[in-house]
């Protein structure tokens, strides 16, 4: 016992400690959340009734998870097969962050035990229902999605083959499903007129929310496909992100360019000339998302590079991250008249979750056949067609 | 439709409303919750004092409401004979209708596990008996009526002409985000308790026009994608045979 305790001394690394810290803290803040309700363990108020529990884990976390109903249409509907070597991984950070958000609403929704009411107590004419109904469905699609990976490696036969034979459907609500809740968590925001700052507010928010998902999903696959070549050892295919990176900086363009027309259309954009609180945030997302990227994008050797595609990609997920940030927090304080600072317990409970995600991310692909090359001999060798490519 | 109307001018602000409100609700009522001039889930109607003038803050009960809209469960209803009622059973507490109500109505109680959306019923119970709100019956210079809301309308419309000194030329919750079951006459500007006039638009049209679209979006949506797939499909094939053809010419 005692040398086992050593050994695991001996392994321990600055990492370690911090994960433990950062999973003590989040437990911590989930005992207070369940003992001592909301009120106690945020700073949430009748003012400021949605935080960062909404805010970053629930909007940030479904942009974040974008990656994987763009990669599944290009690759399966549009037949751009060069892209299938990234589609696992985009697949898997969908799953992933999809079951983070639901596991997210636990701490957030007042009544988590009855997070099932949607099913049976309907009003279409809310756009969180909507919201419920294609988290329910479209985390259906992505276990339906991912679940080939899982039976590959338990080399079951049959359940893969019902699956490639449903693959078309179930690829098509996908893209449908992700589509609709992409853009609806833009929407609502729309009944929020004259709450929401009008840097933020404008008709077109599902269509922004929507667009810019698309952005991330791309900006996500690269930023993962360098991390995990760096953590994991297996080659980057620098040719597929230069074309990603193509894709994404149209994307990105279309984006611009609508923002600008709509804050120029409502009459906005003297707004963001104005010096205060608002119109820095706006600059800072701004800055982060599109400026930022555009200038380091005119350089060849970044369009051409995937270290330099890494950086830009960082920037604009980390852009777009302060820009729903801004709909969510910054561009609600004016209205609700009180400033919001997330309390500990309610960013403990946000990074555990982070930290969670990446810890299963990299152990998810060090067990399954997520990165395509190195186990690719092998399950060739057992017979085993990946899934992914069988689809077709 | 049923109707309060809030007449500031005839308000001397003595809170028998409030005390009547929280007796009726059985909320604790002291002189500490007297003094707060917020709502909250212990307080469904404060009387504001700005200088010599009151203000009383209470659920306006809107025609269309934009916290019944917004709500994913249906836990808000509007009653057809006016108040906006909430299902304290069916509410998983997202707090949407928090975060959209125009006038920051819902409050929540935020020191409990079981936490419930609580704000002003317009005593819905009292109302379907055919009686009057609680607050109307204690109010003692009938500051509060209540009553048809056309009926109503009509007469804060007929005091304003009477007396146009004396009072805004605007009944609050006439047009309102569409109208509400709540009117107010002021002598003060309602700007001076942070209510704004002119804001007219119902809000709930504004999701419900792109929600409308979500089955027509489906369809074609469906129909493009597997159009699509069929499209390149085939174009893969014939690039393949095309391939093939080569292969053996050669």
């Amino acid at each position: 016992m005692k040398t086992d305790l050593l050994s695991l001394a001996r392994h321990l690394r600055p990492r370690h400690l911090l994960l433990a810290l950062i999973f003590g803290a989040g437990a911590w803040a989930t005992v207070l959340r369940f003992t001592r309700g909301l009120g106690a363990s945020t700073n949430l108020s009748d003012q400021f009734p949605w935080g960062i529990w909404i805010g970053f884990d629930v909007l940030c976390g479904v942009m974040l998870a974008a990656g994987g109903f763009s990669l599944m249409a290009a690759v399966h509907i549009f037949h751009a097969e060069r892209f299938q070597p990234i589609v696992r991984p985009a697949l898997l950070t969908a799953f992933l962050g999809y079951l983070l958000v639901v596991f997210a609403l636990f701490f957030d929704l007042g009544r988590g035990d009855r997070i099932w009411h949607p099913l049976i107590m309907w009003n279409p004419h809310s756009v969180m229902f909507e919201v419920g109904w294609c988290v329910m469905l479209y985390t259906t699609v992505l276990a339906l999605e991912f679940a080939p990976i899982v039976f590959e490696k338990l080399r079951l036969e049959r359940p893969q083959r019902w699956l490639r034979a449903l693959s078309l459907p179930i690829v098509i609500a996908g893209v449908i499903l992700s589509t609709l809740h992409q853009s609806s968590l833009g929407s609502l925001y729309l009944i929020m007129y004259g709450k929401l700052h009008p840097l933020w507010y404008s008709p077109l928010l599902p269509v922004f929310f929507f667009l810019s998902a698309l952005v991330i999903g791309m900006a996500m696959t690269i930023v993962e496909s360098s991390l995990s070549a760096r953590n994991l050892g297996h080659s980057l295919k620098t040719p597929l992100i230069v074309d990603l990176g193509r894709i994404m900086t149209v994307l990105l363009a279309m984006y611009a360019v609508l923002r600008a027309q709509d804050l120029y259309h409502r009459g906005a954009w003297r707004e963001a000339f104005r010096w205060g609180y608002e119109s820095s945030f706006f600059w800072l997302e701004i800055m982060l998302a599109l400026l930022l990227p555009f200038v380091l994008l005119s350089f060849r050797r970044v369009r051409k590079s995937a270290n330099g595609l890494y950086l830009v990609s960082v920037l604009i997920v980390a852009g777009f991250i302060t820009n729903r940030l801004n709909v969510a927090i910054t561009g609600m304080e004016a209205s609700a008249g009180v400033r919001y600072v997330p309390k500990w317990t309610e960013v403990a409970v946000t990074i555990s979750i982070v930290a969670a995600g990446i810890l299963i991310f990299a152990w998810a692909t060090k067990h399954l056949h997520i990165f395509h090359e190195e186990p690719a001999a092998a399950a060739a060798h057992l017979g085993a067609v990946p899934a992914a490519h069988a689809a077709d | 439709m049923k109707a309060l109307l809030y007449d500031a001018t005839l308000c001397i602000g003595c809170k028998q409303c409030e005390q009547a409100c929280a007796s009726e609700n059985h909320l604790a009522y002291d002189d500490k919750v007297a003094a707060q001039e917020t709502t909250s889930a212990y307080k469904y109607t404060a009387v504001v004092q700005r200088g010599e003038a009151y203000m009383r803050r209470i659920c306006m009960h809107c025609e269309d409401p934009t916290c019944a809209s917004v709500c994913p469960v249906g836990a808000l209803t509007k009653t057809a004979l006016g108040p906006v009622t909430y299902d304290g059973d069916k509410c998983m507490g997202c707090r949407y209708c928090m975060a959209a109500c125009p006038f920051g109505v819902p409050k929540y109680e935020w020191d409990k596990l079981d936490p419930r959306v609580r704000k002003c019923s317009l005593c819905e119970k009292r109302v379907s008996a055919g009686g009057v709100t609680a607050c109307t019956e204690a109010c003692p210079t009938a500051a509060t009526k209540f009553g048809d809301r056309d009926a109503l309308l009509a007469e804060a419309h007929e005091r304003i002409k009477a007396e146009p000194g004396k009072y805004q030329p605007v009944v609050f919750g006439e047009h309102e985000v569409g109208g509400t079951s709540v009117l107010m006459l002021s002598g003060a500007p309602f700007a001076t308790f942070d209510m704004r006039t002119s804001f007219n638009e119902e809000l709930p049209i504004l999701t419900y026009r792109v929600l409308s679209r979500i089955p027509d979006f489906v369809g074609l949506g469906t129909v493009l994608l597997a159009g699509t797939w069929w499209i390149t499909k085939r174009r893969e094939e014939v690039a393949a045979a095309e391939e093939k053809e080569k292969t053996h010419e050669d």
